[in-house]
Formats: structure tokens, C-alpha cells, sequence
């Protein structure tokens, strides 16, 4: 790739850029970020993506609908979030441009696929005229380039000697764009070369179009003269170690493996398909060698009730769904919950209610979780924060689990399912050792002989996990309320009571076993606390970041433990002048602080399927903490 | 490893839990056939677990001294299921009901069925919502009377057998509560079979659905209706074996008097792989007032479910060996930052 024209150009050293690939969802948008994220990802940049796509799965080509983008920001820095507008933007074909084109910077970049913008594109994008010509992109650097045009140019030979028909000669056009914007942030494409040919290693024609198409790019921009200058991104100081680019469903799987390695029970994951979590499943069953038993049940029920089963035979027992899944799994984890025995219960959440937004992602689980269930069935919640922490969240949804012997709800959501970033590989040996959280209880625990299933563990509050096997154990579960000690139905007012308050008060024991929450303040003189769960880490982060910068004291803390909430919690409320939670809901967590805490929790709610930006947050807590002025 | 050898009985099978089924109800002569068979057959308490839903009949793990698990309603396969994929070395039960199995949880049972997991299933037929005080059930016969259906129900019910081979079960039997030589004999060969084992059981509700199955159940009828299949056997019935079944040419049964059967009479082989000649047998009945089919409808081996699930996890292993943690979190592309 050297070329004497290249010294001609004037590489631009940024700090960082966000880039977004927009087209059609049959033109391989995501794929398309994927590899820019890797080839980046090998650069040695922070980096952070939002893939976006409809719940269609071919839209109607050429339609809004069927749009299907990916973003990446990337940096020398430390990021927390995929950027909040983007600062180049591909268009595929018209309806990209009309739908993403305001999200760009004004003066951003804009590469459009000239060949795409036909008068039956246009119509279907809503454009009248064309926007390349009517003074639309006045306010931009648009570069116009033939994308579909130079692909099959490129791919003649390929065509002429029927290695490929004109139509798979166009599919390749988005490794001609990938190829364009990666030498225009001098991103080597070698690793993408490679990764063609083996993914296409049962059809070598196909990999070397696409190798073809994808150097086809690269000299385009190399040789024309479009394209003034070329920009370079640095490696970001990161943290020494080594490092991977993971997504958050890959994560919570990897996350589940080791959580059946450290704690010696084999996994046992129960499932039916929904979006956004089935790419758990497709990941576990691919990892049967761990010993994973993976099951896809006839639905979100038979996924629960065969979870129960495998815990009440002793693996590590884990089921994963969205919103509407849980919500059929619900009487099943009120059985789990009384039975007392430990699972894990996943909710990759996505938009809702009901159906609602299948693809975008949304926080709005919370209350479903911790209170949807009949009667007063609590179980521990907890929630993970970013793409990787998924990995470190189910580690410790199974340590509670297997800790206090109950199902535990963990909570992810469609920005971290689909989101990557780069992971510094942890220690295996220092992750926790879930083995010493556990035994198998094998003997009988009365004085004569007998055994009383619902004896508890003075420490934990757990009672005893007793498979089916050992003589002189066997016992009876079920849901109808347990006497305490013998696990015998009962339906004495009393015990009624004393069961519910035990429940409530192991949950509690799990709060009061919690090492102390972790308060981020530079200053240590903030009177403002941000309070933050889940996805929305990386946004407050970086607008917490963001405020300091520009002088203001701002404290955060961000909740894993949702039930039960922390013990300090209030105190630590109660200790500032200002708090705000702002969340991708209506404000669940912040009425359940008040709630508990009797604290004037500010909120700011925003449900449009798509995570914070930044720049809206450093406005929200601004306004929040110091008032208008912002 | 004495324990084992030791001969256990009933009482061994039996739990100190007091019984609480309505006095006269068909479950108190099934669940003592059950402990019996169980005893018999040399089971071990402690590696047997009985699994049920919600109903009347659901409570029967509470009166047996083995594991169980008591779930919710239509559940028990689902939970089952779990257990069985995960521990093959127990011997697992379902005691499920016509509303629990064939109402709440028909998707359940059809699916368990057609994929032959490893456990038993033992549907007792009522043909009543007894626990919710006498509402009509899935089996109950079109225009019953009921409190829910006080001008007679409208829809047709189901045939349990002719579902279960629908979904082709590898094992389809039916019994009736009282008659526990008959019942012990199916319950064994459900016992031995690996798969799913499906058995309908008649069993009479005495207080919302009395008599129900008295063509079958009653001295002086029952010699008359039960058609008791026998492998290997032609199939005649009545007290003189007087009556026959007889195969039309377009697939379908027809009782007939047995001299005008002749050569026409079907010979029971519950073995044939192709379940449609037990299929036609389970129509022969349309409802249990009249002859009806007792016995082994269909006994075939298939690969069972959790068996295989196990094997694809051995040949992950055999091929990649055990999985390495550290292995998998560099499995990607890795870069190290120094």
C-alpha cells in the first residue's frame, strides 16, 4: 500500500474521532463496524461502539425503516462512551443520509454512495430533490463517490470469469467503503484481509472479491485527489496487560464459563431465542466442551422451569431473556425464590412495553425484576455497567446465587449486548473462587437421623443445598408456603409471616456482606452525587469527566447491587446537597431511592432506545447541581 | 454397598406426611399401586424424584418418601426436564393431571413427548377441575354440565392417548386407578422404558365427577368395555371374547362381533415404529362410556434427548478437550499494552 501520492497528503493527528457507517440492512453495516472496530481495536485505541439496526430483517431495501448504522468512537484516551455525534458519516444510500445526517457535526464529514442515490431511493427516503444537490450539504465535507460503481469496476475480472455474478459483485461494496475509511484514519487492513479469507475459506472466489473490493477502497482514496488529508488516532495510554475487544453478550457467556470454572459445577444454560440475548445462547453452545449443557426450551417458561430443575440437580444453573420473556418467567421465579435454590435469571433489556423497540435498548426492567412477581418475592438484583464488566457482573450473580442458595436477577440491556470495547483480560486465578461459596449438603442435620431441608446457615441465612442422591435426605419441594426448619407445607399465619421476614432479612444479610461502595470524587468536596446503574456508566462518566474539566465538584456512584440496595447507600445520599439519577427509564431507580432513603433525588428520563450522550448529561447535572446558569 | 441389596417395601416409599385426598378419591388406590410398583421393581428412594404441578394430583409427591419437587401449574415437564438433562442417574416421575398436562400445560407435555426425555409421566384423567371446585376440564365430553358451564361445554375434548402419540411418544399406555394389577403392569413397563413414558390413568373424582369411568371401573360393565391390549395377542374383548377390532381398508378401527372378523382381526404389536396403527386404536374410543383400549398402546425405542445432549457435550470434549479459561479470554484478537 505505498504509493507515492500519499506523502502528498497531510496526516492529521486527532485525539480521537467518531465515525459512523450507515446504509441499508442488507448491506452489511454491522459487519462493517465490526471490522473497523477490530482493525482499531489493533491500533491500540480506547475505543467504545453503538450498532444500531431495525428489528426487521430485510426491511424493505432503500426504506427508513431498513436502516442499519454503527458507530465508533475512538481515542488516545481513556473514552467511556461511542460519541455523541459523529464526525464522519458513510451513507450508503438516501435513506442513511436523511436519517442520520443531523446527528453529524456540523462540518463533519460525509461519504455518500452517489450510484444509491436514484430517483426511486430518493422518493423512498422522503427527498424530493436530491440532497447532494439542493444546498443540503453546504454545512458539510461531502465527498461523493461511486461506491456500488468502483466495486463492480473492481470486480470485473471476477464477474467476466463467472467467479461471481453482478449481484454478489455488489454485496461487496461495503469492504470498498470499509477500505476507503480505513486508509483515510491510516487503519492497516491486513487483519481484515486475513479474517476473509478464513471466514470465507470454503469459498475462495468470495474472500478474494472481498479482498479485492476492500483494497479497491484503500486506493481509491489513496489515488484520488477527494481527499486532502488523512487523519491518524494514536494507541491510548491504556493500562498495561492484554487486551481484547469483547461485546457484552459474549462477555456475560465468557463470564457464565468462568463461573462454572471457579465455582467446579458444570453450567447448565436453559433458554429460548429473543432479542437481544439469544447471542448468549449461540455463544454458550458453542463452548459444550466447558461441560455447558445448553438447552433451548420450548419457551420463556419451559427455559425457567428447566433452570429450576438443573439448580435442584446441582449445576450451575443460568437463563437468559428481554422484558417481555421475564415477564413469562415470572410465577416460575416466585418458585425459584421459595424453593430457594441458586440460578441466575439474565434481562438483556430492550425497549419496551410490550413488544416495544426489539433492537434499542432501555433500562426499564428495574421495577419487573424487583417487585414482578406475586406476593412479596424478593430476590437480590444486581446490574452490569458496561460491555466487559458483563463478564465480572455474572461471576458475581453466580456467587450470590450460589452464596445465599436464590434465583438472582442480573441485569443487561441492548447498548451492552451489542456494544464492544477493549477488556483487559483478567487474572484467572484472582477472579473469585466460587467453590468455597457452596456445599453440597450430603448428611442428614437432625439429631435423629432426620433432615430439615429449610435449616439455615446462621451466616448466610441460606438453607442447605441437598441434591437428590444421598439416602436418608429426601424431601419434599414446592411453592406452597415452607414450615421453617422442616420445609413441610404449612399454612400457619404465623410462620406465614416469620418466612416472609426471613426472606426479606437474607436479602438484607447479602446487602450487609457487600464490600463498601465506591464514591468517585477527585475533589473530595462535591456536593453534587450523580447516581447511576447499568449502561448509563459510560455516558455519566464521561460527563462527570467533563464537568471537573471545566471546574465543577461532582461526585458519582454507580449501583451493581440494585436489591439489596447497599447498606451506606442513604447515608451517602443524605450527605450530599444534590442528587441526580439520571436513567433510560421514567425514573425507577430514583423513585426506589426515595423511597428508601426519604432523599429529593433529581431525575432526568429519556426513552428513545438509544443510550445517553454525554453532552446531554453534563447539561442535566449542571442544571441539577448549580441551577440554570449552565 | 449393603443398602442395596436389602429388599425395600412400601412402607419404604411411603412418607410420614398425612394424606389429604377426599376419602373414596381414585388417587389413594394409585398412589399406593405406585409405592408398591416401586418397592417391587427395586427402585431407591433416595434416587427417585416425583415431580408435579398444581391440582389434586399434584400433591402426590408429598406422600411418597423419595425426592420431589411440588411446582406450579403446568410445569412439572419443564422442571423435569432440567433435572433430567442434568442427572442421569435418577429415576424421574411426573404426576400431572387433565387440567394441568393437557390445559395449562399441554405445550409442555407435547414437547416432551416428541423430544423423549428420560422420565415418566403419569396423567390422571378426571375429566374435572377438582382443586378449583368442579369446572370442566380439556377431557371432560362436549355439553358438560359444570359450574363454569351451567349450559353444557363447547369444547370437544381430548383424546390424552391420541395426543400423546401425535406427538409421537415412544411410550403410550393407559390404566385405570382401581385396577392395580393392570396398573402396576403398565406403570413397569413405563418404569423400564428409557424416554418418555406417557400413561393415562382413569381415575374417579367421587365428588365433582362421580362415575365417570363406571363403564370401565364398575362389576358388570367393565367385563363388557375394557379392550385390554395384549402384545402379540388379536384383539377381542367381552366377557367370551365375543367382540373384535378389525382394521378398515382405510386405515381406521371398527369393533365388530368376533365371528364376523375372521382374518380381519388386528393383532396388537405395540413395537411398530409407524405409530398410525396405534393411533387408530386410540380412536376406536371416543369417549370412555363404552369399549376402550387398556394397556400398552406404543412401546418403541428412540435416542433420547438428554442422553444425546450429554453425548454432544462428551464429543466437545473428546474433540477440544476440556475447556481452558484462559484459552477462551485469548481466543480473540489479543494486543498487549506495556
Amino acid at each position: 500500500m505505498s504509493d507515492s501520492s500519499t506523502a502528498e497528503r497531510e496526516r492529521i493527528q486527532l485525539s480521537s474521532a467518531v465515525v459512523r457507517f450507515a446504509g441499508d440492512s442488507g448491506d452489511g453495516m454491522q459487519l462493517t463496524g465490526d471490522r473497523f472496530t477490530t482493525q482499531t481495536a489493533l491500533a491500540g485505541n480506547d475505543l467504545a461502539t453503538l450498532p444500531d439496526f431495525p428489528a426487521e430483517i430485510r426491511a424493505p431495501a432503500g426504506t427508513l425503516a431498513g436502516v442499519s448504522s454503527f458507530q465508533l468512537h475512538f481515542s488516545d484516551q481513556d473514552i467511556h462512551t461511542p460519541g455523541d455525534a459523529p464526525d464522519v458519516l458513510v451513507a450508503m444510500n438516501p435513506a442513511a443520509l436523511q436519517k442520520h445526517l443531523s446527528a453529524l457535526k456540523l462540518g463533519g464529514i460525509v461519504i455518500v454512495n452517489t450510484d444509491a442515490f436514484t430517483e426511486r431511493n430518493l422518493q423512498k427516503a422522503g427527498y424530493e430533490e436530491s440532497p447532494l444537490d439542493d444546498g443540503t450539504m453546504t454545512d458539510y465535507q461531502l465527498h461523493e463517490v461511486p461506491v456500488t460503481g468502483l466495486t463492480l469496476r473492481a470486480l470485473e475480472r471476477h464477474i467476466e470469469e463467472g467467479e461471481l455474478n453482478k449481484k454478489e459483485a455488489e454485496r461487496c461494496k461495503n469492504m470498498l467503503a470499509l477500505g476507503l475509511v480505513s486508509w483515510m484514519y491510516s487503519r492497516p487492513i491486513a487483519e481484515t484481509e486475513e479474517w476473509l479469507e478464513d471466514k470465507f475459506s470454503s469459498k475462495p472466489e468470495i474472500a478474494d472479491a472481498n479482498v479485492t473490493a476492500l483494497r479497491a477502497g484503500w486506493n481509491y482514496g489513496n489515488t484520488t485527489e477527494a481527499f486532502a488529508f488523512t487523519y491518524e488516532v494514536k494507541a491510548a495510554k491504556l493500562t498495561p496487560g492484554r487486551y481484547r475487544n469483547i461485546t457484552g453478550n459474549q462477555a456475560m457467556a465468557y463470564g457464565l464459563i468462568a463461573a462454572s470454572v471457579r465455582s467446579g459445577l458444570p453450567l447448565f444454560y436453559g433458554s429460548y431465542p429473543i432479542t437481544p440475548a439469544s447471542d448468549i445462547l449461540h455463544e454458550l453452545a458453542k463452548l459444550k466442551h466447558f461441560g455447558a449443557a445448553t438447552y433451548q426450551a420450548e419457551d420463556e417458561i419451559a427455559a425457567m422451569g428447566s433452570v429450576i430443575g438443573a439448580a435442584f440437580g446441582g449445576h450451575l444453573a443460568v437463563t437468559a431473556s428481554s422484558g417481555p420473556g421475564i415477564a413469562l418467567k415470572a410465577e416460575a421465579m416466585g418458585l425459584a425464590m421459595i424453593t430457594e435454590l441458586p440460578m441466575v435469571v439474565i434481562d438483556v433489556q430492550r425497549g419496551g412495553p410490550s413488544t416495544g423497540l426489539p433492537t434499542k435498548t432501555e433500562q426499564s426492567d428495574l421495577f419487573q425484576l424487583l417487585y414482578g412477581r406475586n406476593g412479596e418475592a424478593p430476590i437480590p438484583v444486581i446490574a452490569a455497567s458496561s460491555p466487559a464488566d458483563c463478564f465480572h457482573a455474572a461471576i458475581e450473580a453466580a456467587r450470590i446465587a450460589l452464596t445465599y442458595r436464590t434465583p438472582v436477577a442480573l441485569l443487561s440491556d441492548g447498548y451492552l449486548a451489542n456494544s464492544a470495547e477493549p477488556w483487559r483480560l483478567p487474572s484467572v486465578d484472582a477472579l473469585p473462587a466460587l467453590d468455597e461459596a457452596f456445599a453440597f449438603t450430603t448428611e442428614p442435620n437432625q439429631q435423629d437421623g432426620g433432615f430439615a431441608p429449610y435449616l439455615r446457615d446462621e451466616d448466610t441465612l441460606a438453607r442447605p443445598w441437598a441434591l437428590p442422591g444421598p439416602p436418608g435426605l429426601e424431601h419434599r419441594l414446592g411453592g406452597i408456603e415452607k414450615e421453617e426448619g422442616s420445609g413441610h407445607i404449612s399454612y400457619d399465619p404465623a410462620n406465614h409471616h416469620a418466612q416472609t421476614e426471613m426472606r426479606y432479612a437474607r436479602l438484607e444479610r447479602i446487602g450487609a456482606q457487600l464490600p463498601p461502595l465506591e464514591v468517585i470524587d477527585p475533589s473530595g468536596e462535591a456536593e453534587v452525587l450523580v447516581v447511576g446503574w447499568g449502561s448509563t456508566k459510560g455516558p455519566l462518566q464521561a460527563a462527570c469527566h467533563d464537568l471537573r474539566a471545566r471546574g465543577r465538584k461532582v461526585a458519582r456512584v454507580h449501583l451493581r447491587h440494585l436489591a439489596p440496595l447497599h447498606p451506606d447507600l442513604a447515608d451517602l445520599l443524605r450527605s450530599y446537597r444534590v442528587v441526580v439519577c439520571p436513567e433510560n427509564n421514567m425514573g425507577q431507580l430514583a423513585m426506589l431511592l426515595r423511597a428508601k432513603t426519604l432523599v429529593d433525588v433529581k431525575t432526568h428520563n429519556r426513552v428513545t432506545g438509544q443510550p445517553f450522550a454525554s453532552s446531554e448529561l453534563v447539561e442535566v447535572i449542571e442544571r441539577s447541581g448549580w441551577g440554570e446558569q449552565a | 454397598m449393603t443398602t442395596n441389596e436389602i429388599k425395600l417395601t412400601k412402607k419404604d416409599f411411603t412418607s410420614d406426611r398425612e394424606v389429604r385426598w377426599c376419602p373414596g378419591c381414585g388417587d389413594y388406590a394409585i398412589l399406593a399401586t405406585v409405592q408398591s410398583l416401586l418397592a417391587d421393581v427395586g427402585a431407591r428412594p433416595e434416587k427417585t424424584v416425583f415431580i408435579s404441578g398444581i391440582g389434586c394430583s399434584s400433591r402426590f409427591p408429598y406422600y411418597m418418601d423419595t425426592y420431589g419437587f411440588h411446582t406450579i401449574h403446568g410445569r412439572a415437564p419443564t422442571v423435569a426436564t432440567g433435572l433430567a438433562i442434568t442427572r442421569p442417574d435418577l429415576d424421574i416421575w411426573i404426576v400431572t393431571g387433565d387440567g394441568d398436562g393437557l390445559s395449562i400445560g399441554g405445550n409442555h407435555l407435547m414437547h416432551t413427548l416428541r423430544r423423549n426425555v428420560n422420565l415418566n409421566i403419569l396423567l390422571f384423567n378426571n375429566e374435572i377441575y377438582g382443586l378449583t371446585k368442579g369446572q370442566y376440564s380439556p377431557t371432560s365430553p362436549l355439553g358438560s354440565v359444570h359450574k363454569s358451564t351451567p349450559m353444557g361445554s363447547l369444547d370437544r375434548p381430548v383424546n390424552p392417548v391420541s395426543l400423546a402419540l401425535g406427538a409421537e411418544a415412544t411410550y403410550v399406555a393407559r390404566s385405570i386407578d382401581t385396577d392395580r394389577q393392570h396398573l402396576s403392569g403398565v406403570l413397569r413397563g413405563a418404569y423400564e422404558h428409557r424416554g418418555t413414558s406417557f400413561v393415562e390413568i382413569y381415575q374417579n373424582c367421587n365428588i365433582f365427577n362421580d362415575g365417570a369411568f363406571a363403564a370401565l371401573r364398575e362389576k358388570g360393565q367393565k367385563e363388557h368395555n375394557q379392550i385390554r391390549l395384549v402384545p402379540g395377542e388379536p384383539i377381542t374383548f367381552g366377557p367370551e371374547g365375543e367382540r373384535a377390532v378389525i382394521a378398515e381398508p382405510d386405515g381406521s378401527m371398527r369393533i365388530v362381533p368376533t365371528e364376523e372378523a375372521g382374518e380381519r382381526v388386528v393383532v396388537h404389536d405395540p413395537t411398530r415404529v409407524e405409530p398410525t396403527t396405534a393411533f387408530a386404536l386410540s380412536r376406536l374410543a371416543p369417549s370412555p362410556t363404552g369399549p376402550t383400549p387398556i394397556g400398552v398402546f406404543r412401546e418403541v425405542d428412540r435416542p433420547v434427548y438428554d442422553d444425546e445432549l450429554r453425548k454432544q457435550v462428551a464429543a466437545a470434549r473428546e474433540r477440544y478437550g476440556e475447556g481452558d479459561l484462559v484459552e477462551l479470554l485469548e481466543g480473540g484478537n489479543v494486543w498487549d499494552v506495556l
